[in-house]
């Protein structure tokens, strides 16, 4: 039974792109067979996280008008054979994108793969409706701090609202997702702790990825964070959030502040 | 300034309409008729109270005096005769019911008298039970709202009676919006963008910060919206 998912936050430059390519490779590690689709119509950034933007030829969009069809558009991952993508076009807006080619393209990939992971872009228009709009469940991506948290909980409202699962009566089952997360500036009172995300979005926690280094290395050589350092903090926290995704259940950890005096020392000093 | 600029009389206006009455055919002999009409109305009695009745007397052949004595028998069981047909307008007096023509036959349909449909009143509050997400407007203008989880920031709840939220009030609350000063707006937790009771209002920084996070409730002394923590 394959199973829309879509990464959504309200908010950009949270973590959504790089959230979807870490959970897609994981869940591809583990033997899922995974597509990960690109609804960031007109700017387009899966393909570099995922180190295949030499490879697009068809788009998301050629599929949706009929000028390719979808295997042509598709995109193996060459570290994961289970992993695909499915880009979207740079050169168009999100207008291009309709309720009925969307539908259309999940209706296909669901015979096709186990899980569909959809990119979301920023923002609460057209693309962001569109992308979840066929989810069975989502990924709610959050940064510790008050904007972000109210953007989610807005995505949250329309996710209740706005998908085709809520106008059925159903739920779309949800999960939050807490990226960039600094257990050292959490304890100054410098971001919301994980309890006060919590108590204001009121959403089951699927996983807590640390503040690192290590994602913005992965993003730079185009590799999801799960594939580049495998034994990375943020690589273990999504491995974690993936198993979650499929039912497993693993206690949380919370990352633990940076321990080493000098370590803690130099940490203050650039904070 | 009543002087009648030449208005024409309006033409008189007339409509037709139809409707449906019961027709009684009485045969003979009339005494007969008249028991049988009397066992129908034990049977279901008020059955015919108020409703149209229409005599037809072509299967008898009666004299004027013995139409009159018909119709007065009739009416003393509580039966209103609407107008007569099947007999020749001579036999009838002014002080008769009219004679009728054209009617057809129809259906009526045996039910049982409706039943009178109690008027629900209107639910006078409005029951959430879940969160109000950021962005989203509750209104609900006939009375009280009562939320059993969170207000988020930036949602909004609108009600003409009172608030009650029984999570955290984090968003915007509205009160007796169609001037009900004795509205209320109660919460478990006050962290609140905007309180506003019929269009006085206090803004976040305007509220106590002792006050704050705590279980409160806000009304109106005069013109000044009030917080006071519910103890």
């Amino acid at each position: 039974m394959a199973k829309v998912v879509v990464v959504t936050s309200g908010k950009g430059g949270v973590g959504k792109t790089t959230s979807t390519a870490a959970l897609g490779a994981a869940l591809a590690q583990m033997g899922e067979k995974v597509v990960v689709v690109d609804f960031d119509v007109g700017l387009r950034n899966l393909d570099l996280v995922l180190g295949a933007e030499r490879r697009v030829v068809f788009d998301f969009i050629n599929v949706v008008q009929g000028i390719a069809n979808l295997s042509q558009a598709l995109i193996r991952d060459k570290r994961l054979e289970n992993l695909w993508l499915l880009p979207a076009s740079q050169t168009r807006d999100k207008d291009a994108l309709t309720e009925e080619g969307v539908g259309k393209i999940i209706g296909e990939l669901r015979t096709r793969f186990d899980w569909i992971i959809c990119d979301s872009p920023a923002g609460i228009e057209r693309g962001a409706m569109l992308a979840m709009r066929y989810a069975d469940e989502a990924v709610v991506v959050s940064n510790p701090e008050v904007s972000s948290v109210r953007d989610s909980d807005r995505i949250i409202g329309m996710l209740d609202s706005k998908t085709v699962r809520a106008e059925k009566g159903e739920a779309v089952q949800k999960h939050l997702l807490i990226t960039r997360f600094d257990t050292a500036r959490a304890a100054r009172g410098e971001m919301l702790t994980i309890e006060d995300v919590l108590d204001i979005l009121a959403t089951p926690l699927l996983g807590i990825i640390p503040e690192s280094q290590d994602v913005l290395r992965a993003s730079n050589v185009g590799s999801p964070v799960t594939l580049n350092d495998a034994n990375s903090a943020p690589a273990r926290a999504y491995v974690d959030a993936a198993r979650r995704l499929m039912g497993a259940t693993i206690p949380m950890m919370v990352p633990a502040a940076r321990k080493g005096l000098m370590n803690r020392l130099l940490g203050r000093r650039a904070a | 300034m009543d002087a009648v600029v030449g208005t024409k009389p309006k033409p008189f206006r007339i409509r037709g309409r139809s409707y449906v009455a019961f027709v009684f055919s009485p045969v003979v002999p009339i005494l007969d008729w008249l028991a049988e009409v009397d066992a129908a109305l034990r049977q279901s009695p008020g059955f015919f109270v108020g409703k149209p009745v229409v005599l037809d007397l072509s299967a008898v052949d009666l004299s004027q005096n013995a139409i009159a004595q018909l119709v007065a028998n009739l009416e003393q069981r509580d039966l209103r005769i609407l107008g007569i047909e099947g007999v020749d307008a001579t036999r009838l007096t002014t002080s008769m019911p009219p004679l009728m023509m054209g009617g057809r036959q129809c259906v009526i349909p045996n039910n049982p008298p409706p039943k009178k449909t109690e008027a629900k009143p209107k639910a006078a509050s409005l029951l959430l039970d879940t969160q109000v997400r950021s962005g989203q407007s509750v209104v609900f203008p006939e009375g009280d709202i009562t939320v059993v989880g969170s207000v988020s920031s930036g949602a909004e709840i609108v009600a003409g009676g009172s608030i009650h939220v029984y999570g955290t009030l984090r968003g915007r609350a509205m009160a007796g919006i169609n001037g009900n000063l004795s509205a209320r707006i109660y919460s478990q937790k006050i962290e609140a963008e905007l309180l506003a009771i019929d269009g006085y209002y206090l803004t976040a920084e305007q509220i106590d910060a002792t006050l704050y996070h705590g279980p409160t409730q806000v009304w109106l002394a005069g013109d000044v919206v009030q917080i006071t923590p519910l103890n």
